[in-house]
């Protein structure tokens, strides 16, 4: 199957058009910012519902207990942030007043990973997955496009229960169907191959496609998975596509420490034991730079992941 | 209920929470005793609670339609979790479960373990009061008239994000909210002033933008007219801070003046010598 695109947007427009709906359908739900409204693509919810709106200035803690504190009086709150300032600036808010207290919080970031570009290493986290889907409860999803992001959001109003749902700030193409239903913790098988498994998540997942395209000029057949949910992990689809091939390689925008890969390590050294090479960012943090010049120095695009491909192929 | 009968009850909440903390040996005592008599004024005086035809309470995690308090301070656990049995949440009984295996009664307060009466977990301290103030602003949402309080440690200010919440909190005119700080004057490593001074924590909130007052919280009297007078003031504009002065260990001789019994059990003629000067008034578990 080819994939094609018209447009590049940025999955931060997409989590702002899953708002806008959300202004419009969900009553229930409301959304709160730390200063940061137009980076989060929050303007039509606002315009829509100021009243269900809450600014909370610069103060991320704060807004996370907030968000608890909402979410008990009966409503559905998104909490929106940078990723940075989002997961590891206010884990143990996230921890006790969200995870362990079972809240119906949807902690929504933007801006995660080195495609936040310029900014550098103080606010490129990529840690964040890691940090998230360690605690218990947790679901984590890292949706790879636009129209994945506006479902997604869509979707997790309906879900009862703490999320972290992950974006980014670079337009990316938009590749996926319009007015999709997102299923939390389902795989979307995006092409099949017999040679090797690549499970993509979030910005790799076009770079994955693109992969499979040059891997197939080699004569070499990928199987490429869109794990959006890193938490529930589609261990059912990620263990049918490793007994059809044979080896993985996982690529994520990520460190490669407590990432999708190291999900899918865990579980198949327990169940199937499989060859893996992981596309992922290797224990160093960014720097300021252009989004694909970043992407290329650390080693996180299409060219990375059909090296990686043929390494764990030869490694069977 | 009359003033006496506040008293009473907070005779059997104190015996209840050093029976807890020497059971285990583990747990808060010196703060638990010396916020007992606000949370007894609160829980059988000032609070409207959720109650069934037979006037039991009925516990409901949203707290819709009626108040709702929040122990920012976990650690005085012992106290929340005996002021909720003796108001009829859960049997009295399950008291002599605090900090073992398998209870509902962590040495934390958590409602990860469906324990009717608690609705946020706390312990790792300075989150209470944002929480309070999201609750505070989802009853304006749904226009509900009832309440929110929380109960904050004056070590506890020495968080940060306890500021972020102060600075909130006037600034969305969070009106139907009411906190207490208590100013037992006592942190873990010793006197506040010396380990961390708050100041004039009064000057602070006021310049934060909160209607301030004052009581002796270890005066029931004083309690149950501050606790109205509070009230009176909601709806306002300002949500409003109630320093409270009080003893660590209040109730218990030997126990008061120092923060010696912060987090220290007594054995059992310590707990023999402190029961001998509280009535058992309700019957003890």
């Amino acid at each position: 199957m080819k994939f094609t695109y018209e447009t590049k947007k940025d999955t931060r427009s997409g989590f702002g058009a899953g708002m806008e709906y959300l202004s419009q359908n969900n009553p229930k739900v409301v959304a709160l910012c730390a200063d940061l409204i137009g980076s989060l693509k929050l303007e039509a919810f606002i315009k829509n519902s100021p009243e269900r709106f809450f600014q909370t200035g610069i103060a991320e803690a704060n807004m996370i207990g907030i968000s608890a504190g909402l979410a008990i009086g009966g409503y559905i709150p998104f909490a929106t942030t940078f990723a940075n300032f989002g997961t590891g600036r206010v884990y143990d808010q996230i921890r006790q007043s969200v995870a362990y207290s079972g809240k119906n919080v949807k902690i929504c970031c933007s801006h995660a990973g080195l495609t936040l570009g310029e900014d550098g290493a103080t606010h490129q986290i990529l840690e964040d997955l890691g940090l998230m889907k360690m605690l218990p409860g947790m679901v984590v999803i890292n949706p790879c496009d636009y129209n994945q992001t506006k479902a997604a959001t869509i979707a997790i109003a309906e879900y009862e229960g703490p999320v972290y749902l992950r974006f980014g700030r670079p337009v990316v193409p938009v590749f996926t169907p319009e007015n999709q239903k997102f299923e939390i913790g389902k795989a979307i098988h995006l092409i099949e191959g017999t040679d090797v498994t690549i499970l993509a998540t979030g910005h790799l997942v076009w770079e994955a496609i693109q992969a499979a395209e040059i891997l197939e000029e080699k004569g070499i057949k990928a199987d490429v998975l869109n794990i959006h949910t890193i938490k529930p992990l589609d261990t059912t689809a990620i263990l049918a596509s490793v007994s059809k091939t044979g080896c993985v390689v996982t690529a994520e925008e990520h460190q490669i420490n407590g990432g999708l890969g190291d999900s899918v390590a865990q579980f198949l050294a327990q169940n199937r034991p499989t060859v893996q090479e992981f596309v992922g960012v290797n224990d160093s943090f960014g720097e300021s730079g252009k989004p694909a010049d970043l992407m290329e120095k650390y080693g996180l695009n299409a060219a990375a992941i059909v090296e990686k491909s043929i390494k764990a192929i030869a490694r069977k | 209920m009359q003033t006496q009968e506040l008293k009473n009850v907070a005779s059997q909440v104190r015996r209840d929470i050093l029976r807890q903390v020497h059971a285990c040996q583990s747990g808060h005592p010196g703060g638990s005793l010396g916020c007992t008599d606000l949370l007894v004024g609160l829980y059988f005086n000032s609070m409207k609670l959720a109650q069934d035809a037979n006037r039991k309470v009925i516990f409901n995690m949203s707290g819709a339609n009626e108040d709702v308090f929040y122990l920012s301070n976990g650690h005085i656990s012992p106290l929340l979790y005996s002021v909720l049995a003796r108001r009829g949440y859960f049997p009295v009984k399950e008291l002599a479960t605090f900090r073992q295996l398998n209870s509902r009664l962590q040495g934390h307060p958590t409602p990860h373990e469906h324990l009717e009466g608690i609705r946020i977990a706390s312990g790792s301290l300075g989150q209470g009061l944002s929480v309070a103030i999201g609750t505070a602003q989802a009853k304006k949402l749904s226009n509900d008239a009832s309440i929110v309080y929380c109960l904050m440690g004056d070590g506890e200010q020495n968080e940060g994000q306890v500021w972020e919440a102060a600075m909130y909190a006037p600034h969305h005119q969070v009106d139907n909210l009411i906190a207490f700080i208590d100013e037992n004057g006592q942190q873990i490593d010793g006197p506040t002033e010396k380990v961390m001074s708050n100041r004039d924590l009064e000057a602070k909130y006021k310049a934060f933008g909160w209607n301030v007052l004052r009581m002796d919280g270890n005066n029931m009297d004083e309690v149950v007219a501050t606790l109205a007078h509070a009230k009176s003031l909601l709806g306002q504009g300002s949500p409003i801070m109630i320093l409270m002065k009080t003893e660590m260990g209040a109730g218990v001789d030997f126990m008061m003046g120092s923060h010696k019994w912060h987090g220290v059990a007594p054995n059992d003629q310590q707990l023999a010598d402190a029961l001998a000067q509280l009535n058992e008034t309700l019957g003890d578990y």
